[in-house]
């Protein structure tokens, strides 16, 4: 009786609901994608590992958005600031590293606590004032794009450092770069997607394991319930959005690891997609239901059909068509669990 | 109806159901929850459109492929939960989905003019213009009623239309369902009340886990008989209070003062004091507006700091200023709307069961998902919840049972002082008894409760000590033995006596 309660808790691997649970219905689309793969395997690319190891670096920074993303989700809520709070840390971080030469691990914490105050500054306004988190993220990603453009002068931060003359001295990137865009491990995995699984297991403790993550899904199933049973309410919301913004400070590390510089205008959109990686997993949109495996699953999900598609050489126009309606399928395999 | 058999995905919830209706009739149709009442009357409105037997009308076979169909042979649903919109006006809620046009323009004036004419039949006197949510709830349901009423059709049916109504717009519903009578309506009455049933019932239909039980008319069905038809066993005595001997005072309210919540310049509670002691039952009678509910939230703290006053909890000072405040303290609130503000419909009951009590069960933060199932099978247990699973989320459970999670709930924080607003309201016969019960139990244990309940006869049979409150101040108090329904209900009026 535990050992099945804490299976199916662990993201319902539990046989008796396995073709009807959330989890298997999420994995139907992900199994369809693979098989795809597998009969359009563009010469056999696709039973490489390096193919597989290459789309897990290409969706690493998405999936670490999106782990911030399910815990909002999850509370009732939505985070859109997500790209531009990824833009201000990513170019902090470069303006830290490459320009300024402060020491790694200070840059590091540093791009943190502004992705961290980011967050919960949304959460602040969304608790105390009652404004809709879709107006207060909105804001914010209004706000902390136009700080990432301040902040760099709206220029990309690279290597290429404009001296008090004038000219441009070329300066080589700090170790932590390369590191982050290394392979590991028998260069099977990169070090990115590494980062990545990080992030999924302490949102998965923060979900699960913890009465936080309890105090979430009370939250996201009816609010006033859970005021009304003594749930810290504004401060659970507060640190959701503080933990989005953190998850975005280490994506924005990552994107400017991957990069090479720290660019404001990169990740352009990136909130739509990572909102539609938790959705395509089976999170619901109103909250109180759905897990950080279905959101793995919606990121493998969409990862997959972007990498089948490009080593099929289908363009980009067709693959972002093709894109729309695997979420709009996803979510009606879903809504049949009804 | 003959022979209704209806399953859902392979569970059996009607068998061989028959029921029938005459043309100027009350019939009620009475069972416990999950008995089956709900569901006969979705494939009658044309819900339900997968079962199998055969309906009837007029000697006429038919077979409703959708609600519209059901509407156009004159069916009329008034249905248990609101389905209006808050946001419309009130005539465009009478007139939603059968708008009166003028070619593509809507004829505002037309259907404003008739919505008040209608309403003022049936003795309601509102601003059809203003938006519905801005009226009590009482009124949002007498709109659904005369918008149910409002075109012809020749069955109604009505799924606890009172449940939300007072004692005097139960009056005023007896009557329409009169005059509806009279015109030769026939009416499908649903109620758990008893003084309602008895009150317009000409035949009565009990069902009892989805099978047909019998059919009587109201003369020859007494009350004994019918709970016995409807829990199959005979309830032998409908009120189980036991005479408690209070300790001392638990908790102390004096010059209890909270504004309207809505912001209107008359206090929702005017100047209350009284006191609570150890194993006592104090009952709040009061009509609707009379602020006994919110008394109720302004000692847990609902409203935070607007509440003033000055409270003792065991002779220590006691602050209302939020729920989490109240909580450590002792102080519990079980709402009047469990599906609102009791329960997270989604999760499941264990959830349900420790949330209140989640520091309990995670030490450093860090829950214990064993302690956490332990708790809940014996919670199950003590209060003979009936799920299949502790892991089933509580919206698939009936209303009884749904109710004693979040009293479950509630013991697990293990309370000084109850609030009980509404304990038993969308409760069948046998779990209200099951609720009686444990309210004996607790009191026993030193548990002081309050309760407020708009079932007189609960009210006076439950409570060792009744207060009567009207527009926020309380105008009487009776100990049970002096108390009677016709007192309370003066007190609550607000009529002097002396």
């Amino acid at each position: 009786m535990t050992k099945e309660k804490s299976s199916a808790k662990f993201a319902g691997f539990s046989a008796e609901h396995w073709f009807t649970s959330p989890t298997s219905r999420a994995f139907g689309a992900l199994i369809i994608v693979f098989a795809l793969g597998l009969l359009f395997n563009a010469d056999g690319a696709f039973y490489k590992w390096g193919t597989h190891r290459d789309m897990l670096r290409a969706v690493s920074v998405y999936g670490i958005l999106s782990c911030g993303m399910t815990l909002v989700i999850i509370s009732g809520g939505i985070d859109l600031s997500v790209a531009s709070i990824l833009a201000l840390t990513a170019v902090s971080f470069s303006l830290f590293t490459i320009h300024k030469g402060i020491s790694t691990p200070i840059a590091i914490l540093a791009c943190l606590v502004i992705g961290a105050l980011c967050g919960m500054f949304s959460g602040a306004v969304i608790a105390r004032f009652r404004i809709q988190p879709f107006i207060a993220t909105l804001a914010m990603m209004v706000f902390a794009r136009g700080m990432a453009k301040w902040v760099s002068g709206g220029q990309k931060i690279s290597t290429a450092v404009q001296q008090s003359d004038g000219t441009y001295k070329y300066v080589n990137v700090p170790q932590v770069f390369n590191f982050i865009n290394s392979k590991v491990l028998g260069d099977n995995i990169t070090v990115v997607t590494l980062i990545f699984v990080v992030c999924l297991i302490i949102s998965w403790i923060l979900l699960v394991k913890l009465r936080y993550g309890r105090y979430l899904y009370a939250i996201g199933g009816n609010e006033e319930a859970a005021r009304l049973s003594g749930v810290p309410v504004g401060w659970t919301k507060i640190l959701a959005y503080g933990m989005s913004g953190l998850f975005c400070a280490v994506a924005g590390i990552c994107q400017a690891a991957q990069e090479l510089q720290g660019d404001p205008e990169a990740g352009m959109a990136y909130e739509l997609s990572a909102i539609a990686m938790v959705v395509i997993g089976g999170t619901s949109l109103q909250g109180g239901r759905g897990g950080i495996w279905l959101t793995l699953i919606g990121v493998l999900t969409i990862g997959y059909l972007e990498k089948i598609l490009s080593i099929n050489a289908v363009g980009e126009d067709k693959r972002l068509m093709l894109t729309a309606a695997i979420i709009i399928a996803a979510v009606l395999v879903q809504k049949g669990k009804k | 109806m003959t022979g209704i058999c209806k399953s859902f995905s392979g569970v059996k919830v009607l068998s061989d159901v028959q029921f029938d209706l005459k043309a100027g009739e009350v019939h009620v149709l009475a069972g416990e929850n999950g008995a089956g009442k709900s569901t006969l009357i979705k494939i009658l409105a044309g819900v339900h459109t997968d079962y199998q037997g055969q309906i009837s009308l007029n000697s006429q076979p038919v077979r409703f492929a959708s609600i519209h169909e059901a509407t156009a042979a004159g069916i009329s649903v008034i249905h248990q939960e609101l389905s209006l919109v808050p946001s419309m006006t009130i005539a465009e809620n009478i007139f939603l989905g059968r708008e009166k046009c003028r070619g593509l323009w809507l004829n505002k004036k037309e259907m404003t003019a008739e919505a008040g004419k209608l309403l003022a039949e049936i003795g309601l006197d509102v601003d059809v213009t203003r938006n519905l949510g801005s009226y009590p709830l009482s009124i949002q349901q007498m709109v659904e009623i005369c918008k149910a009423i409002a075109f012809d059709c020749r069955i109604i049916v009505m799924d606890e239309p009172t449940s939300a109504l007072t004692d005097v717009e139960v009056e005023k519903l007896f009557t329409i369902v009169d005059k509806l009578r009279k015109s030769g309506c026939g009416i499908i009455y649903i109620s758990h009340k008893m003084e309602e049933i008895y009150r317009i019932a000409d035949r009565i239909t009990v069902l009892r886990d989805g099978e047909y039980v019998g059919t009587a008319t109201a003369e020859e069905l007494d009350r004994g008989k019918m709970v016995k038809w409807m829990v199959g066993r005979e309830l032998n005595q409908q009120f189980p209070r036991h005479k408690s001997a209070p300790g001392q005072v638990r908790l102390k309210v004096s010059s209890f003062i909270l504004p309207d919540p809505a912001g209107k310049p008359m206090p929702a509670v005017n100047d209350v004091s009284f006191s609570v002691r150890c194993g006592e039952i104090l009952g709040i009678a009061g009509l609707q507006g009379s602020g006994n509910s919110e008394l109720l939230n302004g000692i847990f703290g609902t409203y935070g700091s607007q509440a003033h006053g000055d409270f003792e909890l065991d002779g220590q000072p006691y602050k209302p200023t939020t729920p989490a405040n109240a909580i450590s303290r002792g102080i519990s609130l079980l709402t009047n709307d469990r599906k609102a503000n009791g329960l997270v419909l989604g999760m499941n009951i264990i959830h349900n069961i420790t949330l209140a009590a989640l520091k309990k069960f995670s030490p450093f933060g860090w829950l214990q998902p064993n302690s956490e199932t332990k708790t809940a099978a014996e919670q199950k247990e003590a209060l003979n919840l009936k799920a299949a699973s502790l892991k089933m989320s509580v919206d698939s459970l009936s209303g009884g049972n749904q109710q004693k999670v979040v009293m479950a709930k509630w013991i697990e924080t293990e309370p000084k002082v109850f609030l009980l607003d509404e304990p038993t309201r969308g409760v069948d016969v046998g779990a209200k008894h099951e609720i009686y019960e444990l309210m004996n139990k607790w009191t026993s244990n030193g548990l002081a409760i309050i309760l407020i309940t708009s079932e007189m006869p609960e009210l006076l049979a439950m409570s060792d000590r009744i207060i009567v409150m009207h527009r926020g101040s309380i105008t009487a108090e009776f100990d049970s033995e002096q108390a009677t329904q016709e007192k309370i209900l003066h007190a609550a009026m607000g009529i002097q006596t002396n």
